[in-house]
């Protein structure tokens, strides 16, 4: 029992850690880390409508880590997060713009699917590459990544800006306003809490039905265990890879659509840097993902916490001046702690016990290794 | 296109070519040491922004601009360290810590570049300097022999790297626990020790190539590499892990930009697809890699942790 607790704290252990070098940092800026935490604290859970900020920030991470769970588990490292994202809210906005009198009750569900397919189609070409002419796929994601935000200033500045911004000469990179039709409804009278909260939830939820409910996911975590013994079981692993990739894209492509349609300005709009956009949700959602134990459910109250300190640093940079970015170093860290903590849990696993006390932890360490040896 | 194929404007690209594969080269060469040893390193990119922007701060407060490339030194071998002990003793995975190193970096860039400097001033560049005699050749003189001190120290740590690799004791270590851990092992050979001393170098070089990379542009701004860190991890691929062969990639790189640059200043590529142009260096990184996948033999402990049994 204290064994399971204590694996159970490894990651909370592993985001204390990263909570005092975030202290360091304040205190290396000359702020009072007191006042930063109780900041970050009113920041993201301050009031209802800051509860309803957060939970928004925690939507796209939530979609992505849940996207990633699926993919690390079937031992395919998805770093394309921010492209599939891209994509996704792209061919939204293309849906939109071309449908945009539909009505309500078709058009979102349709600029949903949208979403799903333009991540999913930049999913699968990292995942085809891998499988077929074995294309390491962190490289492969990684240049889509720069590839498509350059993609992306291309639209928003020329074929897809709004036409006033041409007109009156300021040309931000942004689509002109979208379609009402196609506006995610809020969820709580007239906080920014919408639809999109609720769809990431749920999308969640589908994961973790196919991943250990359906004969899909028992071929994905077969291949991730061990290729080799899935192929002997007559499981085609090039197709499995192929598609672990693209249902890892359809969701954080469905982020992508969600950021464009739940935001306040109804538009798609990006400052021309690498993180206009996304806000590098498809590398936060891997933080996620690994805070919460590459597990879909655990990945959304992770996602949560991860949103309130994004929306808390906000927060902070009101408060004490220090720049939001001091999130971002901390997620980084965070993913090196977590990610070094595998080795202390199994410390832990050894010198404490003999049963194999962390079994979904166990899986999600093994298929890394098997990952790890597949990627050379 | 025209105006492109004048001898002068060739010339100018071709120097522009060789300045600009400065950073990606110092890092692949890194790089190639880390992953020759059995690490692959996804942090590079990271390590990079934080050493350009150490390198820049330096240079903005003391105008020394050594003093910076120095700094950018040390702040590689401070995440060689960090990067070692996660890798080689908590035995992390490489794939994911890389990208924490990544996440990292550009966010404590960023925090530092926002708080200590605000807006982006101007720093002094790199000078070129003149190699005697040399520098006079017609057509390769200007390209070869009147760059700056760091893309001469990069492309003369080509030669020293392949040598320190495959001449030395050390170089047969790297290699031997990349290939083989268990036997190096066997041997009494410090898998730990010697991957450890890998990272060093590779981060250290990472370091280097930040300091070059913001040297040369003279001015810093968040995110600045823009992926030029991953793009060096692929140029090992592509260079076959030999330093030659990463140089030739790291050419060919400096070669994309350089025309890319090139041609949007004469007008060839016009500006409302300039943002398109953008995308040469990732998409000619992804048809190198299928053209090259099946061809290259990694090390073969690449990634593994070793765990001694």
């Amino acid at each position: 029992m204290i064994n399971k607790l204590l694996g159970g704290l490894v990651p909370f252990i592993a985001a204390l850690a990263a909570f005092a070098c975030g202290a360091i940092m304040l205190v290396a800026l000359g702020a009072n880390p007191f006042v930063g935490l109780e900041a970050i604290f009113d920041g993201a859970f301050g009031s209802g409508d800051r509860i309803a900020v957060t939970a928004v920030r925690a939507t796209p991470l939530i979609l992505v880590g849940a996207g990633i769970t699926i993919a690390f588990r079937t031992n395919v490292i998805n770093i394309g997060g921010e492209s599939q994202i891209i994509a996704g809210a792209l061919l939204a906005t293309v849906t939109a713009l071309a449908l945009p009198d539909l009505p309500a009750v078709v058009l979102i569900p349709l600029i949903i699917v949208a979403g799903a397919v333009g991540g999913g189609i930049l999913g699968a070409i990292p995942g085809a590459l891998k499988a077929y002419a074995s294309v390491n796929e962190i490289l492969s994601t990684i240049m889509l990544n720069l590839m498509m935000v350059q993609f992306m200033n291309y639209l928003l500045r020329g074929p897809l800006i709004d036409p006033y911004e041409l007109q009156a000469g300021t040309r931000i990179p942004q689509t002109q306003r979208l379609s009402d039709n196609a506006a995610l409804p809020s969820l709580a009278g007239d906080t920014r809490l919408h639809l999109g909260v609720l769809i990431a939830v749920l999308a969640a939820g589908v994961a973790y039905v196919i991943l250990w409910r359906t004969p899909i996911g028992f071929r994905l975590r077969a291949v991730g265990h061990s290729p080799k013994a899935a192929r002997a079981a007559g499981i085609n692993v090039k197709r499995n890879i192929t598609l672990a990739l693209t249902i890892s894209g359809s969701l954080a492509g469905i982020a992508g659509a969600i950021l464009v349609f739940g935001s306040e300005g109804q538009r798609m709009v990006t400052d021309g840097s690498a993180t206009g956009f996304t806000s590098s949700a498809g590398f936060n959602g891997i933080v996620a993902a690994l805070f919460g134990g590459l597990h879909p459910l655990w990945t959304v109250p992770s996602a949560f916490l991860f949103g309130a300190l994004l929306t808390g640093a906000t927060q902070l940079q009101r408060v004490l001046q220090v720049p939001s970015s001091l999130a971002v170093a901390m997620n980084g860290l965070i993913v090196i702690f977590v990610i070094s903590s595998s080795r202390v849990r199994s410390w832990l696993d050894k010198t404490l016990s003999d049963s194999k006390l962390f079994n979904k932890q166990d899986d999600a360490d093994s298929s890394h290794e098997e990952m790890s040896q597949t990627n050379g | 296109m025209g105006d492109f194929f004048t001898t002068s404007v060739l010339v100018a690209t071709a120097a522009s070519a060789v300045r600009l594969a400065t950073p990606y080269l110092l890092a692949a060469l890194g790089e190639t040491i880390g992953q020759r040893s059995g690490v692959l390193n996804l942090g590079v990119d990271g390590v990079m922004m934080l050493s350009a922007f150490f390198a820049y701060w330096t240079v903005l407060e003391t105008g020394n601009m050594w003093l910076g490339v120095l700094v950018a030194l040390l702040v590689g071998l401070m995440m060689g360290v960090l990067y070692g002990v996660i890798t080689v003793f908590f035995e992390a995975t490489q794939g994911i810590s890389g990208i924490g190193i990544f996440i990292f970096g550009l966010g404590f860039s960023d925090l530092l570049f926002r708080q200590q400097v605000g807006t982006p001033k101007p720093i002094r560049r790199l000078p070129n300097i003149d190699i005697p005699l040399l520098s006079d050749i017609p057509y390769i003189g200007e390209p070869l022999f009147q760059r700056n001190l760091m893309t001469y120290a990069a492309f003369a740590l080509v030669p020293v790297t392949m040598i320190v690799l495959n001449k030395t004791t050390f170089g047969l270590n790297i290699r031997s626990v990349g290939e083989n851990p268990q036997a190096a092992d066997s041997l009494g050979v410090s898998v730990e020790r010697t991957r450890f001393s890998a990272i060093m170098i590779g981060n250290a070089f990472a370091g280097l190539a930040g300091a070059a990379l913001v040297l040369q542009l003279g001015i810093f701004q968040p995110h600045l590499t823009q992926g030029m860190g991953f793009i060096a991890v692929a140029l090992v691929y592509f260079g076959a892990w030999k330093p030659l062969g990463v140089m030739g990639g790291a050419l060919l790189f400096g070669l994309v930009n350089a025309v890319v640059l090139q041609w949007k200043a004469l007008g060839i590529i016009p500006v409302s697809i300039s943002d398109l142009a953008g995308m040469a260096p990732a998409v000619v990184t992804i048809i190198a890699l299928v053209l090259l996948a099946r061809r290259v033999n990694a090390p073969a402990a690449l990634t593994k942790p070793f765990v001694r049994s």
